[in-house]
């Protein structure tokens, strides 16, 4: 364990790390059984208001899963909608003509400079008055529309990026093959581009995942979160065990996402890093002399 | 369209200004936040490094609006914290700052992380050299150099901090979605002027920290 920011630690180093871990030991152990105290003075400890979750399937099968369901419903219809809606816009803003780019330029940072939750009651209100979609939907079409509105235009910006990031000779080569340029961007760009924004794309859908539990405390959409209520009210006020596993599944939902962005990044790094060093001819040489070999 | 500003009945700047304070307090409680976190995940205690890593990874995967949920229910209802605060307007001001601070953090962190990276390793190995200690290479040597390159990072958080504040109605901070919201229900007809108004809000808010941010970043960075 080293690393440049400090040297190898010698014996004396060694005692001092180790006085510090104690010390921070301490420090943590200190904060941690005051709070477990307090928690138990208040009774949340007590094993029957834990025990629901791991005995009665009940609170699963009523409450969790189906708030989780409806989180998953949200975020999904957000990104699917969100993407081509996003991959327009990104598209647009790359326009040769200033009549696109300028006002798609606009949407985009308009969109992106406001919270979300003010799109989402924005929207809620817009159903509320001008259509006839049922107050039991109208939450989760508040929610996927705001979330909509704002995740295309982070999209949009991901997708001009991926765009941009790509060898101007990418561009310049479709067009002396004489594609036009919807062709050009569609069968040589946007290909290309969709593997350098697969890690964003991916850690989008994490925010995503967080935003749904604005929806679910403040414009009543039934999701994971707002199923905190209904449970401690059933249990006997079981708020702290309650609000643990519910953020526990929100953590393991978005550290696997998380994990799944960095792997990808980490392998489309790698692949460009190999694809770089076998450019040169004699690397590409000794590869083909090797398979040869092997083959033979 | 816009007689809802005049008639004196809703305090918009103050509501704004809620929102403003509360992006301020936590910004600044983050930066510290994030710098103390950062520090622990480079620190050559082992300890500290893993209790830095866990919590940036367990609470950047927390919902914000759970992570200010729980401090209400959690720290306020339960614990009986107030943070010394009366009305429930400033328990919820003060218990927002905190949560927004425990979240922010981490970006924070993050940010600063990827300005260290782009440290020299020559820089820390000088200053090692110098026989330096751990401590004084990280503060006099490493973070100012990876601050001054962190600064773009750093404002993009400082924004989504700005945006984020709007959660804090979720406790009742009377803050400017909080307006908002009881706003488009009474003054139902005005709706898309009550939407303007509170967007261009936000947009005067967060542009220029943008824009000014984006300047100093590019006066900051360290040439190499």
């Amino acid at each position: 364990m080293s690393s440049v920011l400090y040297d190898t630690p010698g014996p004396r180093a060694k005692r001092r790390n180790i006085l510090y871990t104690i010390g921070f030991l301490a420090v943590l152990a200190l904060a941690g059984w005051w709070v477990l105290a307090a928690l138990n003075e208040k009774h949340q400890l007590d094993a029957d208001k834990w025990s629901p979750f791991v005995t009665d399937s009940q609170v699963w099968t009523t409450y969790l899963v189906p708030g989780l369901m409806e989180t998953l419903k949200a975020a999904a219809l957000s990104i699917l909608i969100a993407l081509p809606l996003g991959a327009l816009l990104g598209i647009g803003r790359l326009s040769d003509h200033r009549w696109v780019r300028v006002p798609v330029g606009a949407v985009v940072e308009f969109f992106r400079a406001i919270p979300v939750l003010l799109l989402m009651m924005f929207a809620s209100q817009l159903y509320r008055e001008f259509t006839t979609v049922s107050s039991d939907f109208r939450p989760l079409y508040a929610v996927v529309t705001g979330l909509v509105l704002y995740n295309a235009s982070v999209i949009a910006e991901v997708v001009r990026a991926g765009v941009l990031s790509l060898p101007r000779g990418q561009g310049d080569a479709a067009v002396a093959l004489g594609m036009r340029k919807g062709q050009s961007m569609l069968y040589v760009l946007l290909p290309q581009a969709v593997t350098v924004m697969l890690p964003a794309l991916v850690s989008q859908l994490v925010v995503i995942v967080k935003d749904t539990a604005l929806g679910g405390a403040l414009l009543g959409f039934g999701e994971l979160l707002s199923q905190n209520r209904q449970i401690t009210a059933n249990y006997g006020a079981n708020t702290i065990a309650t609000l643990v596993v519910i953020a526990l599944i929100y953590i393991v939902l978005n550290f696997v996402l998380t994990t799944f962005a960095s792997r990808l990044e980490k392998r489309l790094r790698q692949g460009k890093k190999t694809a770089a060093v076998t450019i040169p001819a004699q690397a590409g040489a000794t590869d083909a002399v090797k398979k040869a070999v092997s083959d033979a | 369209m816009f007689d809802f500003l005049d008639s004196g009945q809703y305090d918009l700047l103050g509501a704004f200004w809620v929102t403003a304070k509360l992006a301020l307090y936590s910004a600044i409680g983050s930066l510290i936040w994030g710098t103390a976190l950062v520090a622990m995940r480079v620190s050559p205690v082992p300890l500290m490094r893993a209790f830095g890593t866990a919590y940036v990874n367990i609470v950047r995967n927390t919902p914000l609006t759970v992570v200010i949920v729980a401090c209400l229910l959690g720290l306020n209802q339960t614990l009986l914290i107030t943070l010394g605060g009366q009305r429930s307007e400033d328990i919820g001001f003060r218990l927002a700052v905190l949560g927004l601070i425990a979240y922010t953090g981490t970006f924070v962190c993050e940010a600063l992380r990827s300005g260290i990276n782009t440290v020299p390793p020559g820089q820390a190995e000088a200053a090692r050299a110098l026989g330096m200690s751990f401590t004084q290479v990280l503060t006099l040597v490493v973070l100012p150099q990876a601050f001054r390159a962190a600064v773009t990072p750093l404002a993009n958080v400082l924004i989504a901090l700005t945006k984020n504040t709007t959660v804090a109605a979720a406790i009742g901070a009377a803050e400017a979605a909080f307006l908002m919201k009881e706003m488009i229900e009474n003054e139902a007809d005005a709706l898309f002027a009550v939407f303007a108004v509170f967007a261009f809000g936000f947009i005067a808010l967060t542009l220029p920290t943008g824009l000014i941010l984006g300047w100093a970043a590019k006066r900051l960075a360290v040439k190499r």
